[in-house]
């Protein structure tokens, strides 16, 4: 569905040009694609870059980004911004961002609904509960009248994916959609982007810092460090992992069944960021 | 140390009233580590939010090393006692200010004369050297700033630090560093934790016991021995075991 081959993201400094993302290359089909690295990886900015989101003076190069016939890469912005939200759709990090302070969550998911269905407001409000139901929302008439300052980061995070899910979108690109979330609340929304997945046939891009989250909810993995990736595993194998920084992450996390005074801390190898980037 | 009963927390009034913490009752003893693990919402951090003063509304009664808390005003003892780390060390240090003068105005609101010898002190007690003395928080990494956050809260010498998330903003290895850091800072210094934190893993891994948090009530007080070995009670409880087992 999506291919990407030696994609680069820079940035000029006034020390020359910073590259956020080093020549990576990757496919997506209709499939749970999991991209997991620290802040400073790329995984985000490669997200963006997809969409070809990343804010001047950051440019993108690339010798494509394929999506169905289309090269994203030398489209015109009017038939991108056809293909933004509508065929592949982002979730963002942060809810606080992404939605309006000065309109109550109810006014903007029925905007959000109308833009896209001809339909009266009564029967968007209608939507707009069902939807905050399929995020498992409860409450979800105090939730409507609310403004986003007025409930929580993981409720506001479920009512950004509930939006972004409205238009039916081939690919859902989403940038740490859970971190916000508590672990119960995690796999709940996990569970129902999965079941989007498979259900719509769509193809999913996990970006996540989080190995156990990706490990279980992905096809595969793609480890990112400095703006290449340097290890592609099965989800499922990700604990049999053999690059030192994958390994590194895993074994700095605390576990439940293990009592240790220390955490082990991840010590960083400047050869990691040198070989060029692995290609899945 | 501490001694909660009977706390109450509410925002709003009317039909968008909000119980964020219903009748909670908690015993925190002298150097002790305590977790608060829940979901958004439980009113986990709302509890230190309360007990800081930062919430504006709420009813019971709080006991700290023998004394009574009232209203939502902390005055100059209390606050060598009890400290607070925020979960966002971006949003918790004041971007146009060095590390330098947050440290120095904190040790000069605590009556502390020996600026000079001080910060270089805190620095060094956080694992940074002296060059990170003047940078602003944007020079920082996420983890740098969590540490000038915990020398800031480590300034007026308190016997208790009030943690709230404050790993949960940073990547995985930082996150093994700063805990580590929290771990030997409370094993040198004898200080009482009260850690908030969703992360059942993490909470597990600093704290002797954690109280469960749902809906604004405490459902289940646990040692965390017992927790290792999966006796938990309350189905939310083994809930929660379950996905952090994964």
């Amino acid at each position: 569905m999506l291919s990407v081959k030696n994609l680069w993201v820079k940035f000029p400094t006034n020390k020359g040009l910073f590259d956020a993302v080093r020549g990576i290359s990757f496919s997506l089909g209709r499939e749970r694609l999991g991209i997991v690295g620290e802040s400073g990886s790329g995984k985000s900015m490669t997200g963006r870059a997809i969409l070809r989101l990343i804010r001047p003076p950051g440019f993108i190069m690339a010798e494509y980004v394929k999506f169905g016939e289309d090269n994203l890469i030398d489209l015109d912005e009017s038939k991108m911004r056809s293909i933004r939200g509508r065929r592949i759709s982002m979730v963002m990090q942060d809810p606080k961002f992404s939605l309006n302070p000065v309109m109550t969550i109810g006014a903007q998911i029925i905007e959000a609904y109308r833009q896209h269905n001809d339909v009266p407001k009564r029967v968007a409000y209608q939507k707009a509960i069902e939807m905050l139901d399929a995020v498992l929302i409860r409450d979800t008439e105090r939730v409507l009248r609310a403004y986003p300052h007025e409930v929580s980061g993981g409720m506001g995070q479920r009512i950004m994916i509930a939006m972004m899910l409205i238009p039916n979108p081939d690919i859902l690109i989403a940038d740490e959609p859970t971190s916000a979330l508590d672990v119960s609340v995690q796999k709940q929304v996990m569970s129902i982007l999965d079941g989007l997945v498979t259900r719509r046939g769509m193809g999913l891009i996990l970006i996540s810092h989080d190995l156990n989250l990706v490990s279980q909810f992905c096809d595969r993995v793609l480890i990112m460090y400095a703006g290449r990736i340097v290890e592609v595993c099965d989800a499922g194998a990700l604990h049999q992992a053999r690059h030192p920084y994958t390994q590194g992450l895993l074994n700095s996390l605390p576990r439940l069944t293990e009592k240790t005074r220390h955490l082990s801390v991840l010590q960083r190898d400047p050869a990691w960021a040198q070989p060029d980037s692995v290609t899945s | 140390m501490l001694n909660v009963t009977k706390l109450n927390v509410w925002f709003g009034h009317g039909r968008d009233r909000v119980d964020a913490v219903k009748s909670v009752d908690l015993t925190v003893e002298k150097g002790e580590s305590f977790g608060l693990v829940g979901e958004s919402g439980s009113g986990k951090s709302t509890i230190l939010r309360a007990i800081t003063g930062l919430a504006p509304h709420w009813s019971g009664a709080m006991v700290i090393d023998g004394s009574k808390i009232v209203g939502t005003s902390r005055d100059r003892v209390f606050f060598r006692k009890v400290q607070m780390v925020f979960q966002d060390p971006y949003a918790s240090l004041h971007p146009r200010h060095t590390v330098d003068q947050v440290l120095s105005e904190t040790l000069y609101l605590h009556g502390i004369t020996d600026i000079e010898s001080n910060i270089l002190r805190l620095l060094d007690n956080v694992g940074l050297t002296a060059r990170f003395r003047f940078r602003y928080p944007h020079q920082l990494s996420g983890g740098q700033r969590q540490r000038v956050a915990i020398a800031r809260a480590l300034a007026g010498r308190p016997d208790m630090l009030l943690l709230d998330e404050p790993t949960s903003a940073l990547d995985v290895s930082v996150q093994a560093e700063i805990l580590n850091l929290l771990t030997d800072l409370r094993n040198e210094r004898h200080l009482t934790y009260i850690m908030v934190s969703h992360n059942l893993a993490v909470v597990a891994h600093m704290c002797d016991r954690v109280a469960v948090m749902r809906h604004g009530e405490i459902v289940e007080l646990i040692k965390v021995d017992q927790l290792r070995l999966g006796h938990a009670h309350h189905p939310y409880v083994k809930e929660l075991l379950e996905s952090t087992y994964g």
